[in-house]
């Protein structure tokens, strides 16, 4: 007799909540309304640098309606995501360093009257010269950010693995290679917003769009100067984040304490254009690489100079400038590795953390210069990318201990699922299919703030009522955590969802959780939970055994029962089977704590960042159109196999698969987040509308394959589903142009000026020289010579 | 200059039900839908028109809320994601559903009033094309479209097209 149907982890769920967001009822922050409730703004820089001369607030606070303004003199403590590169305030101190650096903030009795005081604020600057450029940054005496401690520089890393220049000179093929990724953005469609109130005992509530509940409450109680047990931190559904809501933002704490001072609720909700400057999205990048390879098409070096424009604050950029460099070891693996990354203050927004953090750029770069070396050594890019492939259990060359992979698995389905064997070469002139691979981390072995407590936890509570109740500090940002944690407390107690609730993301009321970040959640909040969950599920089936007189082991707890695996007649509703249960051991409670393994990472300084328990490993294959005449580049199709270890809930993997998948192509062809210099450092279009989102029209059909190699060290084997489907999007549309119409284009994005610009270069390369159309092994050939 | 002008008295038709309010002359539809009805299921996601979450529907066509003057409404039938299910979920929210379609939910309530003018209007099952196309002004950052369409599409099987 087979066991009874479970049919939780790798099913189809609807999503936890879902329907309450699609009849409007859910409340995100800017739904949320308090009695006599107040509405702040944040007066803005209009320079990218410059002098705060003085400020004078009192034609603003003499308007009908304006209860108080705060400048940073009122919240002078620095913070900063990062604790050793804290180099941001709530409101700037004595300069500004971006155009949109918040400088003052009003609160009043509606946002009109807001608006208005925000327009009689009177602030003086003294214009300072600003820098967009990072490598000017970089040479330039002139100081960005006054906390700075080495000039412009604000992170710096070389790190080298093996003897690279004797590798380099001994290689059959050297590509080199400059690559250049404008920066992008998160733009969910939610704006940041936050609602502060102040109980008549003092607690200090603040409702906030953010993903990272925990470190927002700590660095609230730091600025704040407040003890963390007097302050709430509570994330209401959210509307999207990316990366783009994983740091306290101004507007936190610029609530928090207009509320203190005027004993009212305060809320802020962003602008589009404030989120657009509040930004913290990808790194701009320029890279020059160098990969050497062996004459079968190995890799026997890899060598990258990458400087990363930072903006005005650290931000997350320690760990960015790291992982430009420590994540590139997988999937394939490497003879010898060398990178050297800088990361530069200018007077931009600042930069930070957007999905697939750090590691998309290099990505870009690394599989063009596979592509470019397939195609010199007459190899099938595919199969040069298997030929590279490291195996399960592998130690990268930077010391990253990979556990499973399915790596393999992924390029065969989305080779099978193109009918790339078949098309590749028979498609017509402007027609191309393109390949890339990637890998990403699943969270991180070290946190934040070096300490030694769980990085997740959860509580599971279990009562007569047959219904399980989860608290988890883990923030449901879309992605669906809270659907997550249910299916597998569902699974081990033999509940469907509809009788498991969750309350998630309230610093008072759930266990610390570091956050929705580095693809941590899956793993670590899952591992958590499923030690809880299985904790009770023991003790319900060993109150069943006794009352039964069986083993243990033939307690099987699903569809609401407990059943005896050898004797399936006999069954007892699961309320029955929780009631003996809570009378042998009173409330039933769990408590479930995850923390990382501390002996997976290198050995080096430094080798701690990149190191995660479980690695996730992807295959993108695009299909383009490129049209000669315009330039315009229609990316048709994209498949993606994804090795997410497990997929917990089918349809929600998918959904990140396809979302992620969707967001690489969107930074491919369209989307540009940038300054204009020659306008004073103004954002280049800090709108919905110039800032180039796809819409369903110009959004390619994307075809999203789940690959499972399961991994031991993620709960039913899961590894991560959110992050590592973006990275090879981008660079696959790359080599499928190169295929369509011959053009390599390094930079991004691709817009028609470049395809048009590198047709007409290539036009007047073959016009000079026809020799040039040589195949590239004959001019590496030559090059060797 | 006073930020506080004379208000208007507006009459309108909301989800089936005759509501007054008084709001400033210069409220969008959106801020009076939000702020003075307190009906907060339609989002503001840009407020100039730019990303279609404000999306509601104004005497049966789509309309973009945050660019909509509240007066432009008086008199008229305005429908918003609140009013769309009956004591069932809507054969569209409950597709979305089935299909996890909705990530964030941030864009979903516009979504959903642009796809049910498509399924109502065209009376017959629709096609992806057809589906991008309605819900062409309706940025959403999470889904890649993709189980969006599949879900309009799945309800318009289920719907002949019209409620
Ligand atoms: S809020 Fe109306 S279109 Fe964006
Ligand atoms: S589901 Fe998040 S924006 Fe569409």
């Amino acid at each position: 007799m087979s066991a009874p149907k479970k049919d939780h982890v790798g099913g189809w769920h609807k999503k936890l909540g879902a329907m309450d967001r699609m009849r409007g009822l859910a409340k995100y922050t800017d739904d949320l309304e308090l009695p006599g409730m107040l509405h702040a703004k944040i007066v803005r820089s209009p320079h990218a640098h410059a002098r705060i001369v003085s400020i004078d607030a009192s034609e603003a606070l003499a308007l009908d309606g304006v209860a108080a303004v705060i400048t940073g003199r009122d919240m002078p403590i620095p913070y900063g995501i990062i604790p050793w590169t804290q180099d941001e305030n709530a409101l700037a101190l004595d300069k500004v360093l971006y155009v949109g650096d918040g400088v003052a903030a009003v609160a009043a009795i509606d946002e009109d009257t807001a608006n208005e005081a925000v327009r009689r604020v009177k602030v003086e600057y003294e214009v300072l010269p600003a820098i967009f450029d990072p490598e000017e940054a970089l040479r330039s005496d002139v100081k960005i950010n006054p906390y700075s401690r080495k000039g412009n520089l604000t992170k710096e890393v070389e790190l080298e693995f093996g003897d690279v220049d004797g590798a380099l000179a001994g290689s059959a093929l050297v590509i080199e290679g400059e690559y250049f990724f404008e920066g992008t953005t998160h733009a969910a469609i939610e704006p940041h917003c936050a609602l502060a109130k102040v109980d008549p005992d003092g607690l200090v509530t603040v409702w906030s769009a953010t993903q990272v509940p925990h470190y927002l409450h700590r660095e609230l109680a730091r600025v704040l100067e407040l003890p963390a047990r007097r302050i709430r931190v509570i994330q209401p559904p959210l509307g999207g984040a990316f990366g783009g809501k994983s740091e306290p933002f101004d507007l936190e704490f610029c609530v928090a304490k207009l509320a203190m001072i005027t004993n009212r609720p305060v809320k802020l909700l962003y602008t589009r254009e404030e989120v657009f400057y509040s930004h913290r999205g990808r790194h701009p990048m320029r890279m020059r690489y160098r990969t050497g390879f062996d004459a079968d098409g190995r890799i026997t070096a890899v060598e990258s100079q990458t400087t990363l424009d930072g903006g005005a604050y650290s931000s997350f950029g320690l760990v960015t400038t790291y992982y430009s460099g420590q994540l590139l070891t997988a999937p394939y693996g490497f003879g010898t590795y060398r990178f050297h990354s800088r990361r530069a203050y200018t007077n931009k927004p600042a930069c930070g953390p957007k999905r697939g953090h750090g590691s998309v750029q290099p990505r870009f770069a690394m599989e063009i210069q596979l592509d470019k070396a397939a195609e010199a050594l007459g190899v099938d890019p595919i199969e040069l990318r298997r030929r590279n492939a490291i195996a399960a259990d592998d130690l990268t060359i930077n010391e990253l201990r990979i556990g499973s992979t399915g790596f393999l698995a992924c390029l065969d389905a989305v080779e099978r699922a193109s009918g790339w064997k078949e098309r590749r070469g028979q498609l017509p002139y402007g027609r191309g299919l393109g390949v890339a691979g990637s890998t990403y981390i699943s969270g991180t072995n070290y946190p934040i703030y070096p300490n030694e407590m769980p990085q997740s936890a959860v509580q599971v509570t279990l009562d007569r009522s047959g219904r399980a109740r989860i608290f988890s500090g883990a923030s449901d940002i879309g992605q669906g955590s809270d659907t997550m944690v249910a299916v597998i407390v569902g699974e081990e107690l033999g509940l469907p969802l509809e009788d498991v609730r969750v309350l998630s993301a309230d610093t008072d009321l759930c266990p610390v959780d570091l956050g929705a970040y580095s693809s941590r959640i899956t793993l670590m909040v899952g591992n958590a939970c499923l030690n809880a969950a299985q904790e009770l599920r023991r003790k319900v089936q060993g109150s069943v055994a006794k009352r039964w007189g069986v083993e243990k082991s033939r307690v099987v707890l699903a569809d609401r029962q407990a059943i005896d695996r050898e004797d399936p007649s006999r069954a007892v509703p699961i309320t029955q089977a929780i009631e003996w249960a809570e009378s042998e051991h009173g409330l039933l409670a769990a408590a479930g704590s995850y923390n990382t393994p501390k002996d997976r990472h290198g050995s080096y300084r430094g080798g701690t960042i990149g190191a995660s328990p479980a690695y996730s490993m992807t295959a993108h294959l695009a299909e383009v159109e490129v049209d000669d005449e315009t330039g315009e580049v229609r990316v048709i199709a994209i498949w993606c196999a994804h090795d997410c270890g497990r997929a917990i809930s089918r349809g929600l993997v998918e959904g990140q698969i396809e979302g992620s998948t969707y967001m690489g192509a969107a930074e491919a062809v369209l989307e540009v987040h940038a300054v204009d210099p020659a306008h004073g450092g103004v954002h280049a279009g800090p709108s919905l509308l110039d800032y180039r989102l796809p819409t369903a029209l110009d959004t390619p059909a994307i075809h999203a394959l789940i690959v499972e190699a399961p991994d031991a060290q993620g709960p039913y084997g899961a590894k991560e589903a959110g992050e590592g489907p973006l990275h090879s999007s981008i660079p696959a549309i790359a080599n499928a142009i190169y295929d369509a119409v011959g053009v390599r284009l390094d930079e991004l994005p691709f817009t028609p000026e470049r395809v048009l610009a590198a047709l007409e270069e290539k036009r007047k390369r073959e016009r000079q020289s026809p020799r040039e159309k040589l195949p590239l092994v004959a001019q590496a050939a030559e090059a060797e010579e | 200059m006073s930020p506080h002008p004379p208000s208007l008295l507006l009459t309108l038709r909301v989800n089936g039900l005759d509501v007054e309010v008084a709001a400033p002359p210069h409220y969008s539809l959106l801020e009076v839908l939000r702020y003075k009805l307190h009906l907060t299921g339609s989002k503001q996601g840009c407020d100039k028109g730019d990303c279609g979450a404000c999306t509601v529907q104004l005497d049966g066509q789509p309309v973009l809320s945050c660019i909509t003057l509240a007066a432009q409404a008086q008199g008229r039938e305005v429908l918003t994601v609140e009013g769309l299910a009956g004591r069932e979920a809507h054969p569209l929210q409950d597709a979305m559903d089935r299909f996890d379609a909705a990530q964030c939910g941030f864009c979903t309530p516009g979504i959903l009033m642009s796809a049910e003018h498509l399924l109502r209007t065209a009376g017959r099952e629709v096609t992806h094309a057809e589906a991008a196309h309605a819900i062409a002004g309706n940025l959403c950052r999470c889904t890649g479209y993709t189980k969006i369409l599949d879900a309009i599409v799945d309800a318009s099987t289920k719907t002949g097209g019209g409620r």
